[in-house]
């Protein structure tokens, strides 16, 4: 037995995710193979050869997977696909892009986004905004699966497995990346932050994110934000935290201004603890956290960052 | 231009869901349904690329048994010109519905597929990729902006970092997310227009795919509660909580 990891990355770095994603592959069992598929990603190659408990990294770097296509990097994974029993991505936007069109291509189904492996063949997932949660039973013979990395902790980077170079080019040819338009942060990313904090449509416009940012910076945290403050353009969709947006477990949630509808709180609620600091004593966000303050977040706010 | 969008009937997304006391899956006896709210995205979509002269024709198809008529007659009130009903009373799993809507593809020849990127119910964020896949089409998943030009379409995608954009041969697949657009409401008279549009209904038996279910549902639980915790006076006393109760701040 042995499991296929796709590693998450940006040609650069790997990200903190895939430590999660090896995590759970572990739980699956048998050896576990990183590949890496870029264009001049050697760097990503070596921090992938150093997570503990792989056993080989594989290096597909080319043109074709610069931007990680889905026709190109689907096509390439199915060609490897034949010596692993388990195919597992991170669930981010990556993984959720190219791997149901691997699952179709080797036809068998996907499980998406697991939060625990109960066995090779058993896991389990929340379905309905995390209002319900699943064990489903594969009868794949080949198991295509997304990992949502706040349900594993990451392993260590102690490994020293060795890289290989793989000379397969797929590319599909019909499609090709124009632009990107990324926020750039000095900030923690969302997903590997230990501490988060999010503003709601309580913040009334983007300008008064600004006040998050001073108690970010103290705790190092990074910052996010409700459907409703992306939706009404305050801020970018990347810090969209909730069902459909990053999920998210810090050690330290701090919602601002956030009612705490059923989508958002699917998107927080496994955070170790969880801050609510809203004017309205009825919001729903005061039933999930575990400290909450009723109060003008245009005043709690300047008064905490004075305080931490 | 033809334009195929594919909608699912799913629990209202104010709905909130209970699990069955059997533990066998949700309860969705009584409950409130509606079509899945990126699936509507996606009829807007369409019927917006209508309404500016880039497509001819919008075709609604809906996987389930008769009850999801009352999604397709939704997605006519709104502008789609017809509807197909796949009629099959399975529980089907992403794989078989998008093989399904590979032979809808084949038989209508749409150049643009556009579908939610994933139901509310089972969040698998899957059935628009696969579908991809069997047809061997591009995919612009995640959409915020959609951009015919000639013989391409331009995506730009909400992806973790940002924004992107791709060029994708058409034809092509495209995936909504919630920006996209503001879907309309259903006028009264579109309604009742709706009642009239063509919808034709097919056994998803006789398109001779084998659909058996890949997996096996062993349990249905609700999720570990959280208890409400305290309600806290001032900013001092938070600070003072999470420093020394909560530890989570030094």
């Amino acid at each position: 037995m042995s499991v296929l990891v796709y590693a998450e990355h940006d040609n650069e770095n790997l990200k903190a995710e895939t430590l999660k994603t090896v995590a759970a592959a572990q739980a699956m069992g048998g050896d576990i193979t990183i590949l890496v598929a870029g264009h001049n990603c050697q760097a990503v190659a070596e921090q992938a050869g150093k997570v503990s408990g792989v056993s080989n990294v594989l290096l597909a770097d080319n043109a074709a997977y610069e931007h990680q296509l889905a026709e190109n990097v689907s096509l390439l994974v199915k060609e490897l696909a034949a010596d692993y029993e388990h195919i597992v991505a991170t669930a981010l936007t990556t993984g959720k892009n190219f791997m149901p069109r691997v699952a179709a291509l080797l036809d068998v189904a996907q499980i998406s986004d697991i939060i625990a492996v109960e066995s090779s063949d058993t896991f389990v997932r929340p379905i309905y905004a995390g209002n319900a949660i699943a064990t489903v039973q594969s009868l794949d013979s080949k198991k295509v699966i997304t990992v949502r990395t706040t349900g594993f902790d990451a392993v260590a980077t102690d490994g020293s497995a060795e890289v290989v170079s793989i000379d397969t080019v797929t590319d599909a040819g019909t499609s090709s990346y124009v632009s990107e338009e990324l926020t750039v942060s000095e900030r923690p990313d969302l997903g590997a932050a230990s501490v988060v904090i999010s503003g709601g449509r309580g913040m009334q416009n983007g300008d008064n994110f600004k006040l998050l940012e001073g108690i970010a910076d103290k705790l190092g945290a990074a910052i996010g934000a409700s459907r409703a403050a992306v939706d009404a353009g305050f801020v970018p969709n990347d810090m969209q935290v909730g069902q459909t947006g990053k999920i998210v477990a810090p050690d330290l949630y701090i919602a601002v201004g956030i009612s705490g509808a059923i989508q958002h709180l699917a998107g927080m609620k496994d955070s170790k603890v969880i801050v609510a600091i809203n004017k309205d004593p009825e919001a729903p966000i005061f039933q999930v956290a575990d400290y909450g303050i009723v109060a003008d977040l245009f005043e709690a706010l300047p008064e905490l960052e004075t305080k931490l | 231009m033809k334009i195929l969008v594919p909608i699912k009937r799913v629990i209202d997304y104010n709905v909130k869901v209970r699990v069955k006391p059997d533990n066998s899956n949700v309860d969705l006896a009584n409950v409130k349904m509606a079509i899945n709210p990126f699936c509507e995205i996606a009829v807007e979509e369409a019927i917006r690329l209508k309404e500016a002269g880039v497509a001819s024709e919008v075709v609604a198809v809906s996987i389930g048994d008769k009850s999801c008529q009352e999604q397709l007659r939704t997605a006519l009130a709104l502008g789609a010109d017809r509807a197909i009903q796949i009629d099959t009373s399975e529980n089907l799993d992403a794989l078989n519905i998008a093989k399904l809507l590979q032979k809808v593809v084949e038989e209508e020849q749409p150049k643009l597929v556009i579908l939610g990127k994933q139901s509310i119910d089972s969040d698998n964020n899957q059935t628009g990729q696969m579908l991809a896949a069997l047809t061997n089409m591009p995919q612009g998943t995640f959409a915020s902006i959609v951009k015919v030009e000639g013989d391409k379409v331009n995506v730009t995608r909400e992806i973790d970092g940002g924004l992107q954009t791709l060029a994708l041969n058409l034809p092509a697949i495209v995936t909504t997310d919630l920006r996209l657009n503001e879907p309309r409401y259903a006028s009264l008279p579109n309604i009742m227009k709706a009642k009239r549009k063509p919808l034709d209904v097919k056994q998803a038996a006789d398109f001779g795919i084998d659909l058996s279910p890949r997996s096996t549902l062993l349990k249905v639980t609700p999720p570990a509660t959280r208890q409400a915790g305290v309600v806290v006076e001032s900013i001092d006393e938070l600070v003072e909580k999470l420093k020394n109760e909560a530890k989570v701040i030094s």
